[in-house]
């Protein structure tokens, strides 16, 4: 295990005091998980955002699977996941946020994926585990915690236990990795 | 799941589910305001129609579009296909241009599955004959999955012509596959006779076969597949098995009624029941062009050769 749920808990309050840092105006941020990892994160984001500042932050989650540049790469494609975005995001500052960033590749087919619904007036990136395998200029602005790894690990936000399959609040999270668990690119 | 989609029958279920989960997240791309998404640009996808066409055709071209691939329709009035060159001729021509998915139509049954035999690109069936029309079932499962959260445990009643039915095989198979009852009901002289192998219940009149229904499918009389002898009048059929509101309280009080268009008006349904719910013609429609979003999505691209070095 990397990281437990302690340790999760404790960075995503971090990050979100770094938000409340880096941005002048708060009433325009928009949480945007990327499922599945993010989703549960862009949430626990916001509940530390209303607690620290009171604040009502968006949430979304967006898919990037149709975006990918490894999309049909492989005879069985990839299992597409859920849209769900509750508001425009014309003229939102959005924060993308991930589980884990690694090639940066997420992060590029999720820009284009939000670039598609609208105009952003700024898009931020979040990652509770950045393990740096970067082949894209991507830079993440809030980072839970740099992690040194292999490229053929698999690296990723678990939920446990009670609310675990509905991804309530009081889900225990852990962050596992995998030896050589990847596939190539992954 | 394998490659090409010739037909419901023998499909499994973890394969349909996947189908349908990918096409309710088509779906939402079809409710953006930008409805594309850049997943299959580049690639191209040719709509091999020997048979007239319009909503199938046109509806499988906009799903390639929304997955911004490109999408080539060769129709049989206007290319070779009226030209007595050989089917096979005409498919082997098309391959040669390395197309990502050849989507064909023909009023013979199984011309699709000897097609696919010759093609490296994946083939989908868009109905061959009396044989199979695998994505309109999906779009009938997905749209039933849709209003009744299931399709399990459903009762479903397919009333109308299911000797001569490519919509009926298929929705036999699909429901069946999906855990569902199934019944059909219609004149004598379209009721297959060995129908009941298939796991299907004959029944013997239409108000049998709604008794209790969850979902009733009126099947589109089609008078260009029919030999005059063996059907009744139109205005028979319509007194028979036409659904109206007054019949249909014989099924389920929340049925619902699809059909897979186009209607003929006060013979399959009531102009009343064409037009409204408990009908979802439209939703059908709609979800259509989301399952071949989906379809295409699964299937593009997955050609069974290498292309050959030139």
């Amino acid at each position: 295990m990397l990281l437990a749920d302690a340790e999760i808990r404790r960075a995503l309050l971090r990050m979100a005091h770094e938000v409340i840092e880096r941005n002048g105006d708060l009433s325009r941020l928009y949480l945007v998980g990327i499922p599945n990892g993010g989703v549960p994160l862009a949430r626990q984001m916001a509940r530390n955002l209303r607690e620290v500042a009171g604040l009502d932050a968006l949430v979304g989650m967006l898919d990037t699977s149709l975006y990918r540049d490894d999309a049909l790469l492989k005879e069985q494609r990839p299992p597409l996941r859920p849209t769900e975005m509750p508001s425009a995001v014309d003229n939102r500052v959005v924060i993308l946020v991930d589980d884990v960033v690694n090639t940066g590749r997420t992060i590029r087919a999720a820009m284009d994926a939000l670039l598609d619904l609208g105009r952003p007036r700024a898009v931020q990136v979040a990652a509770l585990v950045d393990r740096g395998h970067r082949e894209l200029p991507i830079r993440i602005d809030y980072v839970g915690k740099n992690i040194p790894t292999q490229s053929g690990d698999l690296v990723k936000l678990f939920l446990a236990g009670e609310g675990a399959e509905a991804g309530a609040p009081e889900a225990a999270m852990k962050v596992l990795l995998l030896r050589g668990a990847a596939g190539e690119g992954a | 799941m394998q490659r090409g989609l010739l037909g419901i029958e023998g499909m499994e279920r973890a394969d349909i589910e996947l189908v349908l989960e990918t096409a309710f997240h088509m779906k939402e791309v079809g409710q953006r305001d930008v409805k594309k998404v850049p997943t299959l640009r580049g690639r191209s996808i040719i709509n091999l129609f020997f048979e007239p066409s319009t909503r199938t055709r046109t509806s499988f071209e906009i799903a390639g579009k929304r997955l911004s691939a490109d999408v080539i329709n060769f129709s049989s009035s206007a290319s070779s296909l009226s030209k007595s060159e050989s089917i096979l001729d005409t498919a082997k021509t098309l391959d040669a241009m390395d197309p990502d998915a050849v989507v064909v139509r023909h009023q013979v049954a199984g011309v699709p599955k000897r097609i696919a035999d010759e093609l490296a690109a994946p083939v989908i069936n868009a109905g061959d004959g009396a044989h199979e029309h695998p994505t309109q079932a999906l779009l009938d499962l997905m749209t039933v999955v849709e209003e009744k959260g299931r399709v399990d445990g459903l009762c479903v009643a397919i009333i109308g012509d299911i000797a001569h039915s490519r919509v009926a095989r298929s929705n036999i198979h699909g429901f069946l596959t999906m855990g569902a009852e199934v019944r059909v009901a219609g004149p004598p002289t379209m009721i297959p006779a060995r129908v009941e192998a298939l796991g299907v219940k004959a029944a013997r009149s239409l108000r049998e076969a709604l008794d209790g229904a969850d979902v009733v499918m009126a099947l589109r009389i089609q008078g260009e597949r029919l030999s005059g002898a063996a059907f009744p009048s139109i205005r028979e059929y319509a007194a028979t098995f036409g659904l109206d509101r007054a019949k249909l309280r014989f099924a389920q009080d929340d049925a619902i009624v699809m059909h897979p268009g186009p209607v003929n008006r006060g013979v399959e349904l009531s102009h009343d029941l064409a037009d409204r719910r408990p009908s979802v013609i439209l939703d059908q429609v709609r979800n259509g062009v989301a399952l071949r979003m989906a379809v295409l999505y699964l299937q593009a691209g997955r050609r069974a050769r290498a292309q050959e070095p030139r």
